[in-house]
């Protein structure tokens, strides 16, 4: 069964995020990688860049298929995780901890409102 | 509604990851691609492969038939032997590539595409309507479920999986008396299967039909049998990596009605000294003036996002192709892919790029296979 944190927010996409401060850090869920399986590559946004909520801004592909991955909240990129650029496979192996894919310094805080409980990501993944 | 295969249920049991293909619910992989690949590579892997069509064509008349519609020379083959052969419309273009097996004097069974099954037959039939003959035409493709058995240790344990002689086609005292390409008949658990030592991995292996309730049977005799030899059920998504790697083509990528066996580099299946057949004047007309297009393998040289179907080709700064079937190899560890060139363009060796969400990446055009085994 996939791991679903209980100090993180999630959206329906399948990407978590952790908040502290006025920093969110974001990837993709346990169940995202366990149904791609097999990262090999992963594109990462450019620091500086504003991403709105729902934007896509970096790509994970997997052997078999590219999959966009998209901001659950808005903000601008302040930093990248150069470990899953050099080791896509991390997102596979840790993907709530070291297979962390960017930071951004959060423009609109309240849109965490809208995003999943761990509760309700666990009732979306299991339906 | 999706069709399933007589192993659906063996599927879901071993949990696989079903997706559509062609009409069917397949499953894409079990526990991961990379790991079912490496499986196969360089052990075994077995693979449902019944979503694929059969055909049989029989009487006096069939060869001549069919040596009218496919490329290759079905005259060649003796009782319990098979080819690889194409299908081609007038214009040359490419309606299916199969096998063509001759069970004994007379009695053909193709093997198709699953996502060919109907234009195929459509055509065939066309075809028989006004082709003089005592043949007849049977589409038995939703009798028949098959497997694969794949890898370099599969010699090792197949004999164990399905004891005994053959009784029709190649007569052989076990299966792994079988010669590549050779088909022979045996009974397994009182049901006919007919095993062929072929495969669309690169690696030594047998496919083997039969009817749903042997194949059911079959399938889980295989895993009980091979788990100790490093066998993995294997999906499409392997399948797909293990073919792309020595460069097998696939219909609807490297194959479609638009393009000829001459341009998507299989020529060497096509007999253009065995008389008249469906495409004829143009692939000689092609051999002889060199094709427009041409298919090439290559290898990403740079550290790359891996290349993807439809991606542009660059050569000397220009735009001038595509990709046709692109992946992570997994036995390299890069991106590796095949596209269609102008031909006169760029020759292997020559550094080409690969266009990945609006940038180029660096490339290398490689000799087929892009794998092979050292």
């Amino acid at each position: 069964m996939s791991t679903v944190p209980s100090d993180l927010k999630y959206a329906k996409s399948h990407e978590w995020v952790r908040v502290g401060g006025e920093a969110g850090t974001v990837g993709i869920t346990d169940h995202a990688q366990h149904e791609l399986t097999d990262i090999v590559f992963v594109e990462l946004p450019a620091v500086g860049r504003t991403v709105k909520a729902g934007e896509a801004c970096a790509v994970v592909e997997s052997v078999k298929t590219a999959s966009d991955i998209y901001s659950p909240v808005s903000g601008e990129i302040i930093e990248v995780n150069p470990a899953v650029a050099d080791n896509p496979a991390l997102v596979n192996t840790e993907p709530h901890t070291g297979g962390w894919l960017f930071k951004l310094k959060l423009s609109a805080p309240a849109e965490l409102g809208a995003l999943l409980s761990p509760a309700d990501y666990e009732k979306q993944i299991a339906g | 509604m999706l069709k399933r295969t007589a192993l659906y249920t063996a599927h879901q049991k071993l949990g696989g990851k079903l997706i559509e293909f062609g009409g069917w619910e397949m499953p894409v992989q079990y526990t991961s691609i990379t790991d079912e690949h490496l499986a196969v590579r360089q052990a075994a892997g077995v693979f449902d492969i019944s979503h694929m069509g059969e055909v049989t064509v029989s009487g006096p008349g069939a060869e001549a038939f069919l040596n009218g519609l496919l490329t290759n020379d079905i005259r060649k083959l003796a009782p319990g032997e098979g080819q690889y052969t194409l299908m081609c419309h007038e214009r040359g273009g490419v309606i299916d590539d199969l096998y063509a097996y001759k069970l004994s004097a007379g009695v053909y069974l193709l093997i198709i595409n699953a996502s060919r099954i109907e234009p195929d037959v459509a055509w065939l039939k066309a075809q028989a309507a006004k082709t003089p003959g005592d043949f007849t035409l049977t589409d038995a493709s939703h009798q028949y479920a098959a497997i694969a058995v794949q890898g370099p240790r599969v010699k090792e344990f197949i004999d164990a999986v399905i004891p005994g002689a053959s009784s029709s086609a190649m007569r052989v005292n076990a299966v792994t008396e079988l010669k590549k390409n050779q088909i022979g008949g045996f009974k397994f658990e009182n049901h006919s299967v007919l095993v062929s030592r072929t495969g669309y991995t690169g690696e030594d292996g047998f496919e083997i039909v039969g009817s749903d309730e042997s194949i059911a049977h079959l399938w889980d005799k295989v895993l009980a049998v091979g788990r100790p030899f490093g066998l993995k059920p294997a999906g499409l998504g392997a399948r797909d990596t293990l073919r792309t790697e020595v460069c097998y083509p696939l219909y609807g990528h490297e194959l479609d009605e638009n393009t000829t066996p001459m341009e998507a580099g299989v020529g060497f299946f096509v007999a253009l000294d065995k008389g008249e057949f469906n495409g004829r004047s143009v692939l000689a007309e092609q051999k002889a003036a060199g094709v427009k297009k041409r298919l090439v393998a290559f290898k990403m040289t740079d550290k790359s996002a891996p290349p993807r179907p439809q991606y542009p080709i660059w050569v000397n700064g220009a735009r001038v192709g595509v990709v046709v079937s692109g992946t992570q190899s997994p036995s390299l560890g890069i991106g590796i892919g095949l596209g269609y060139i102008p031909a006169g363009t760029a020759k292997t060796g020559d550094a080409i790029e690969i266009e990945i969400r609006g940038k180029r990446h660096a490339a290398v055009i490689v000799p087929k296979p892009i794998f092979k085994k050292s």
